[in-house]
């Protein structure tokens, strides 16, 4: 037995090297002092440096952060609704909108938008790509607030109809506070994953507009420099600040095997 | 009373139903229509209405199955859709498996630490494989030294099948973990020792017991893989050489260079439609295999 467990540690630990090492990588390669990510040379500050000084970088984040603002409230409001719906009014109708574009390929939502958005002479830019996140967030929102509800005690919110609630103060001051954990880390979630989408983003920006991970996109494409590895620790760390803060609201967050 | 709830119903599923009917279902139809039109002369469609005659036909779809290489280049796409998730499964499998057999206050932190590179940025995890693979990187070169020492001459890396195959790889994994140790978790660990105690070795267990057990799971993190690995294409465009074009790069084609929208449509229809099947079949061949043990059951019953 022990030595099974050995076995079973050594390739668990190889799936674990093989899921951080490149992360790793990328993110000390930021600090050193070489325009090749090829062997480390000495410490430096200097790509950061560059990366602050970058305009269209700093633009294009600017682009970013707006979006995903924009995207994560609207998408936690019409979140919150699909997923209260879902648990006490399921539909057929709702689940297949709420969870079809996060089951398909991302691409073919990127295309069926790009064309509406062309055939209705909607300018592509920032609004069309806000509008674009919103709908791949609400599926995301609606589970993480759906699987909060399931684990509440649906009592509480027929407790306060008998007392005389009307139906929006029983949600507003019974259900609203209990299932807030979710709420709060279906928001997180979906502002993550606005500000990281690439696929969706790429066919609906058009050609003037920039985001994060479309700025990066064309780095890597052109030349590669380790001012590439300053951002992408960067957003690195914002993700992972968003996601713990989330996980910390909501524990049951790591648990529902849907968010990946 | 019903009423009042009618009204609650559509005031709280409206809004959702109607922003995804705009923004997901109405674009999804405007893709299976212009799959049925002409090309315009200058991208995007031809008129619809045009001479008295109405703009719809099969070309693009007799287009899609009478050119060949559409069809190789899908095929190829299933191929490194397959290749990936066993790829991940055996990779998922012992981490799952691990996960699934420690004291529970570990299990979350370990589960997290198979999830978190997963909420890292999906360009971020291709570009960092373009570090790894690089000609001038300690891995590369290493291979190649490999390579000389039993006389054969250097392989590029980066920009090729391999580099395709191992960030699909990557970058899917999680997915099939989650599946994997939500299934793994739940098994009963009396029967591993109920086999022991009647002489089968850990082989045995693990291909007559924990195997068997496991395949819901299998089949669930499978299309999990399989589907989003079909419809790739920033991966090959960004490590792949030039044969390693996949359907997602020739819908991305179709749409932004060529912009022959109709002939990008079917292609987009062909890899839904197949996304579709996958995930139909893992559900089906998944409930027969619930349904057969409780099914003899019964039966014995």
């Amino acid at each position: 037995m022990p030595k099974r467990r050995f076995g079973l540690w050594l390739a668990a630990g190889a799936g674990y090297a093989f899921l951080y090492l490149p992360l790793v990588i990328v993110i000390a390669y930021s600090f050193n002092d070489s325009r090749l990510n090829a062997e480390w040379v000495g410490f430096t500050l200097s790509w950061y440096r560059t990366l602050f000084a970058d305009e269209g970088m700093i633009v294009a984040a600017g682009n970013s952060l707006a979006i995903a603002a924009v995207a994560s409230l609207v998408s936690t409001v019409l979140g919150t609704a699909a997923g209260v719906a879902m648990h006490r009014y399921p539909s057929r109708l709702l689940s297949f909108l709420v969870l079809a574009p996060i089951a398909i390929p991302e691409i073919l939502m990127g295309v069926s938008l790009l064309i509406f958005f062309v055939l209705l002479n909607f300018t592509l830019g920032l609004v069309s790509v806000a509008l674009a996140h919103i709908a791949f967030c609400i599926g995301f929102v609606a589970i993480v607030v759906r699987a909060r509800l399931a684990g509440m005690d649906e009592s509480l919110t027929e407790a306060a109809r008998d007392c005389g609630a009307t139906p929006w103060n029983a949600f507003r001051y019974v259900t609203l506070p209990l299932i807030m954990p979710g709420v709060v880390a279906g928001a997180l979630m979906a502002f993550t994953l606005s500000i990281d989408d690439f696929v969706i983003t790429f066919f609906t920006a058009g050609a003037g507009t920039v985001t994060l991970p479309l700025q990066i996109y064309s780095m890597i494409k052109i030349a590669v420099t380790p001012e590439v590895n300053a951002v992408s620790s960067l957003l690195m760390l914002l993700t992972l600040a968003l996601i713990i803060i989330a996980s910390k609201v909501s524990p049951s967050l790591l648990r529902s095997e849907e968010l990946a | 009373m019903p009423r009042a709830r009618r009204l609650g119903r559509w005031l709280v599923s409206g809004p959702p139903i109607l922003y995804l009917t705009i923004f997901f279902a109405i674009p999804s139809l405007i893709m299976v229509l212009a799959s049925f039109r002409t090309p315009g002369e200058f991208g995007g469609l031809a008129p619809l209405y045009e001479e008295g005659k109405l703009d719809l036909n099969l070309e693009s779809y007799a287009r899609f199955f009478s050119e060949t290489v559409y069809a190789q280049i899908f095929l190829k796409s299933v191929v490194y859709a397959l290749l990936t998730t066993f790829f991940c499964l055996a990779l998922a499998y012992p981490l799952a498996a691990l996960i699934a057999r420690t004291p529970k206050r570990y299990r979350d932190l370990l589960l997290l630490a198979v999830i978190l590179p997963f909420w890292s940025n999906f360009l971020i995890r291709i570009y960092a494989w373009m570090i790894i693979l690089g000609p001038n990187a300690a891995l590369a070169r290493t291979v190649n030294a490999v390579l000389a020492w039993f006389g054969h001459g250097p392989v590029p890396l980066l920009f090729s099948s391999f580099a395709v195959l191992v960030c699909l790889v990557y970058v899917h994994l999680p997915f099939m973990v989650l599946p994997l140790y939500a299934n793994l978790e739940k098994h009963d660990p009396t029967l591993l020792e109920a086999a022991r105690d009647l002489g089968a070795s850990s082989w045995q267990r693990f291909w007559r017991i924990t195997w068997p057990l496991s395949l819901p799971g299998v089949y669930a993190g499978g299309a999990l893989v399989f589907i989003p690995a079909l419809g790739i294409f920033a991966i090959p465009d960004i490590l792949g050489g030039p044969d390693d074009s996949l359907i997602g790069n020739v819908i991305k084609q179709q749409f932004l260079e060529t912009r022959d929208w109709p002939f990008g449509s079917v292609l987009s229809i062909v890899l839904t439609v197949a996304a579709l099947a996958i995930a139909g079949l893992a559900a089906w061949v998944a409930r027969r295999n619930l349904a057969t043990p409780s099914s003899r059951e019964e039966a014995r019953a």
